[in-house]
């Protein structure tokens, strides 16, 4: 069945839910373009033939378009959902990505998501004076000091005041919510609720 | 607000007018609550952001110098934190809608003549065609350059994102306006037209009050 393949693809990306990005389905896409240009081949073959005086292969020529169509739309679908996805990535995550995640993405994706840390960056920079960094302050702030509580060692940690502080598992510390807010995203510090 | 008035010591003036920080406050929470419930990129209003953002650094330079644990210091510090939510939640907005209507906006950009003013700042242009092609480069080198000749391009027809101008949103009436036209004359309904008395909230559908809302005539909620 033409589409099958793409319409793999497609599911992948739907299975996997707006949380985890699958591996880059290399074998997929390439057997989806493999398929395009059969489809294309077989295309061209048939409208020599008509060309030549054959009939009744009209029916088939627009089943192949309609295939080599549908398939290209599922590719760029599928590409097109996996940036999103990436360029989700880089507003929850930061500049540099964790391995894991890195795994998961092609290389070409790799330098995709570099080009879009430069754009955001260089826009970021242009911003007032020295540059505003839009990736915090993400929520509108509650209080000015939050609790928080280490989960792992992370070492020393300079306040805006000059204290130092030394973060060790488990501790718990009361901090200015703009200096802690991008080391709670990645989650060495966790906010305490009471 | 006359805590931030105490701390500045001069007007800030914007194009000639001097507006106190509290009004710019004011015209930056519209302009960002506009901007939010709005489906279309509005005018940019950078004169705003740069003004707050250089209110900012001030308000950040005279905290350094008062004294350690004085209670106003705190309370600055929240007012600080606050407007640099609002403006970075605007700009974080602004540059969504440029991302995703990258091929509209730069379509937009070309066909305006010299007279009009541009919606996108300089920043924003610059940011909207590195993106456009940065995804545009992607989709050539892993999908298009592999496919048979006659589907190797992207029609624009099929992949542009346009904003959905006839979405709903809600609105306060600032300014009296009369006989907004809401609905065009059709074979089935003759035109419906609106009086906006100030102080009504409606919902609406976006187009027909879009001018209202740059002209400032009413905000969105």
């Amino acid at each position: 069945m033409f589409g099958e393949k793409a319409l793999e693809l497609i599911r992948e990306l739907q299975r996997s839910g707006e949380n985890s990005l699958p591996p880059y389905n290399e074998d997929g896409v390439r057997q989806v373009l493999e398929e395009m240009l059969s489809l294309f081949e077989q295309n061209q073959k048939d409208v020599s033939d008509t060309v030549a005086g054959q009939t009744g292969l009209f029916a088939g020529v627009q089943l192949r378009h309609s295939a080599l169509e549908r398939n290209k739309r599922c590719v760029m679908a599928y590409l097109y959902n996996r940036l999103q996805h990436i360029r989700k990535l880089r507003w929850e995550f930061g500049s540099v990505l964790p391995q894991e995640i890195k795994y998961n993405m092609s290389e070409q994706e790799v330098q995709w998501f570099n080009k879009y840390n430069k754009c955001l960056a260089n826009y970021m920079r242009s911003l007032g004076e020295g540059g505003l960094d839009l990736t915090q302050d993400i929520k509108p702030p509650k209080s000015l000091y939050i609790e928080v509580r280490c989960q792992m060692d992370h070492g020393e940690f300079e306040t805006q005041d000059g204290s130092v502080i030394i973060l060790k598992k488990n501790s718990q510390h009361f901090l200015l919510r703009s200096e802690c807010e991008h080391l709670v995203r990645q989650g060495i510090l966790e906010h305490i609720v009471h | 607000m006359s805590d931030i008035s105490n701390l500045i010591e001069e007007d800030s003036d914007n194009d000639g007018e001097a507006m106190t920080a509290a009004e710019v406050l004011q015209k930056l929470e519209e302009a960002w609550l506009n901007e939010k419930f709005a489906p279309d990129l509005l005018e940019n209003k950078s004169d705003i952001v740069d003004c707050m953002m250089d209110q900012l650094q001030e308000m950040e330079n005279n905290i350094k110098l008062a004294k350690r644990g004085d209670f106003k210091v705190s309370l600055h510090r929240m007012e600080i934190d606050r407007i640099r939510f609002i403006i970075s939640s605007y700009l974080r907005r602004r540059l969504e809608k440029v991302e995703r209507f990258a091929v509209c906006v730069l379509e937009a950009e070309e066909k305006r003549d010299d007279e009009e003013a541009s919606r996108l700042t300089p920043e924003e242009h610059q940011y909207a065609k590195d993106y456009q092609e940065s995804v545009e480069m992607h989709m050539k080198n892993l999908a298009l350059r592999h496919m048979p000749p006659n589907s190797q391009k992207m029609d624009p027809n099929l992949t542009t994102i346009r904003p959905n101008v006839d979405s709903y949103v809600f609105l306060k009436v600032n300014k009296h306006q009369e006989g907004v036209l809401v609905e065009e004359e059709s074979s089935d309904a003759g035109e419906e037209v609106l009086d906006l008395v100030k102080g009504d909230q409606h919902i609406i559908r976006y187009r027909p009050i879009s001018s209202l809302v740059e002209n400032g005539s009413v905000t969105l909620m």
